[in-house]
């Protein structure tokens, strides 16, 4: 790394490379295998030296319009064109094209007398015609090492091949070396010692029956390149190292929610739910409820019309399907639908990379949304760390795809609940967890949020229900300095209802009484009023009497005026009569 | 002729029959030339009349070295009798040789 990094600031041009072709090989190597150099591929048998080599060349040849020479020591064309027509790549179609020439070069050593000075320039011809014959850019040597066996001058055997990589070099071939690999060395005849530029070590090993191979750049002059040990494997449609992308942390994170498909836990996260593209672990015991959980997210997902990938290590679909149907949730209609793929296989199936690589493909295939993986800890047996980089390369890939990931893991009774999951708890931004909490005879299920990256998310404990009608979380009885679940809240809830029904019962009939009170009184203000009413009248009818009995009185003394004075003259009576 | 190597211990067969080489060379180096000495005088003088020799240089001809699986130059292929056998380097060593081309009775008559 510290070449590669002189170099650049000497003013040199950085290392010109040439793709592979190869899936996420290119990524490690920081875009290739140099460019008109050898590289030496070396591992044991059965490494997939040779796999690698022909992907090498075949991908060339198809992607990158580099045609290419294939020179097998050991096996012969048809031989091999038969062994990686399994892998989709077709040696004589190619061939046919001109796009690829191949020699084999069969050495019998029984057949063979060594009288004095020789050379390989046999070799060297051969080459060159088949070079020339496609114009090949790439040449791949399957396996250079046969040559010790054959030929017992060593001394002109290494001059020789010294000559054969400045000879590749000089023609700025891009060459590809398998190797054997040796005891304590590299390669078994020092090859590496010729070839300085790039080392590449492929390995398979086998841990509890099960292969895992793997990868590692051992050399690489004048580059910067990953140092890790990267699973790969070899299927169907080639060769593949994993990680697939990403060896940062740069990808974009959403502000996006996604609802639980539980109302209550999404009460207790901010009230909106899981972050999207951000990844999910549900812990707990076995039968804790986490499989549920995790189908609630799956029956949202599909509800909200997204997709959901939902790959079981325990259970078969169908079984999935029929439990969650139990508590209300129907799966099977979102199968239909083809919105939601459910698939299962044990994990000791296969090795870790082969799962990442199956789970990959299925999410290219069905390109969901939200990938659950229940459970996770089944993978885990025995090698957590390998588990752990196998989940990171996995989140890497689905944060930066925006794929919310949900992963159950199963903690085991006698052990700390949180403990047990750090392997992968620092992957993960929420993280929720169902325990168990035994208690008068019974045992019950709490859920709480132990960590959510970037919510203000609830610290309470809930207990949470399983009913045929889906799943609930209840506060738990929190008062009275302790904290109860199951029927023992139950039962302080009752106690406690019956105490508020009792004091209920009390006020109910105060008021009873005052208002009956308040009726009595009313009935009195009623009578009274009454009273006043009819006072009132006779007074005013007093008073009309009154006003009667004086205007009659007035007018009785004027008529009596009147009267006396009839004397008068005529016409002061009839005035007087007119004016009354 | 299957019987090749049992004739050869006695001698006679092998002898009557026509030798049949190729000698492979890549131009004219000096490996190649001492090569093609020492095969003649080797022949010469130990099956003399009873050979044919035929030199082909891969430098004008690279596509006939796939036949023969050629590797090392020179070679020397014996194609008959059968079965074939390979000798390479410049033949300085008449004893592989002769071993080589399973003329072992005039090793054993030196």
């Amino acid at each position: 790394m510290s070449k590669g990094q002189a170099s650049r600031s000497n003013g040199l041009r950085p290392l010109p490379k040439t793709p592979t072709g190869i899936r996420g090989f290119d990524e490690i190597m920081g875009g290739g295998i140099p460019k008109g150099r050898p590289t030496i591929v070396c591992g044991g048998p059965g490494c997939g030296k040779t796999m690698f080599g022909v992907e090498f060349l075949v991908r060339g040849a198809m992607e990158f319009d580099e045609p290419g020479v294939l020179i097998t020591f050991e096996e012969s064309f048809e031989e091999m064109a038969q062994n990686v027509a399994s892998l989709g790549f077709d040696l004589k179609g190619l061939a046919a094209q001109k796009k690829l020439a191949m020699d084999f070069v069969k050495i019998e050593p029984s057949e063979i007398e060594e009288t004095g000075e020789y050379d390989l320039e046999g070799l060297f011809i051969r080459l060159d015609y088949a070079v020339k014959s496609v114009g090949a850019k790439r040449v791949v040597l399957d396996t250079v090492e046969a040559l010790f066996s054959a030929f017992s001058n060593v001394a002109i055997l290494r001059a020789e091949i010294r000559r054969l990589f400045r000879w590749l070099k000089d023609r700025n071939l891009t060459t590809v070396l398998t190797a054997e690999r040796g005891e304590g060395a590299l390669t078994r005849h020092g090859l590496e010692e010729y070839v300085s530029d790039c080392v590449i070590l492929l390995d398979h090993r086998t841990r509890q029956q099960i292969s895992t191979r793997r990868l590692r750049v051992v050399k690489y002059r004048g580059s910067a390149h990953g140092a890790d040990e990267y699973p790969f494997l070899i299927d169907e449609q080639g060769f593949s190292v994993l990680p697939l992308s990403s060896l940062a942390l740069s990808y974009k994170v959403s502000e996006e929610r996604v609802p639980t498909g539980i109302a209550d836990l999404d009460d207790m996260l901010e009230g909106k739910g899981y972050f999207r593209g951000s990844s999910i672990l549900i812990s707990g015991t076995a039968g804790s409820g986490k499989s549920s959980v995790c189908a609630m997210l799956a029956d949202e997902t599909c509800r909200r019309g997204e997709r959901c990938l939902y790959i079981a290590f325990e259970e078969s679909p169908s079984q999935l399907v029929r439990n969650m149907k139990s508590i209300g949730t129907d799966l099977e209609q979102w199968l239909r639908n083809g919105s939601l793929a459910l698939e299962a296989w044990r994990p000791t199936n296969c090795g870790l990379e082969m799962h990442l690589l199956r789970i990959h493909k299925l999410i290219e295939q069905h390109k969901p949304d939200v990938v659950i993986l229940d459970p996770v800890t089944n993978l885990i047996e025995g090698a957590e760390r390998e588990v752990n980089s196998m989940l990171m390369r996995l989140l890497d890939y689905l944060k930066t795809k925006r794929i919310t990931a949900c992963f159950a893991a199963l903690t085991s009774a006698g052990e700390s609940q949180e403990r047990t999951t750090t392997a992968i708890s620092s992957l993960i931004d929420t993280w929720i967890l169902v325990r168990d909490v035994e208690l008068n005879g019974e045992r019950d299920r709490c859920v709480y949020v132990l960590k959510s990256r970037g919510m203000a998310h609830s610290n309470q404990v809930r207990e949470f229900i399983i009913t045929s009608n889906g799943i609930r979380l209840v506060p738990a009885y929190v008062g009275a300095g302790i904290v109860l679940t199951g029927s023992a809240r139950l039962v302080q809830e009752t106690l406690e209802a019956a105490a508020r029904m009792a004091s209920g019962n009390e006020t109910e009939k105060k008021r009873r009484e005052s208002a009956r009170r308040r009726a009595a009184i009313q009935a009195q203000i009623a009578v009274l009023q009454a009273d006043l009413a009819g006072e009132e009248s006779e007074f005013s009818e007093l008073e009309t009497e009154e006003t009667t009995r004086q205007q009659q009185m007035m007018m009785d003394r004027q008529e009596m005026a009147a009267m006396r004075r009839t004397a008068l003259p005529n016409g002061h009576a009839e005035a007087a009569k007119g004016g009354a | 002729m299957r019987k090749g190597r049992g004739a050869a211990s006695t001698g006679r067969k092998t002898r009557n029959a026509l030798t049949e080489l190729r000698l492979y060379v890549a131009g004219q180096t000096p490996k190649s030339l001492v090569a093609l000495c020492n095969l003649k005088r080797i022949c010469d003088e130990h099956i003399p009349g009873k050979y044919r020799v035929h030199i082909i240089d891969l430098q004008k001809s690279p596509e006939l070295a796939v036949g023969d699986h050629i590797v090392a130059i020179p070679t020397l292929v014996r194609k008959l009798p059968e079965p074939i056998r390979k000798i390479i380097g410049d033949l300085s060593n008449t004893e592989r040789v002769l071993v080589g081309l399973d003329l072992e009775e005039s090793v054993a008559l030196n």
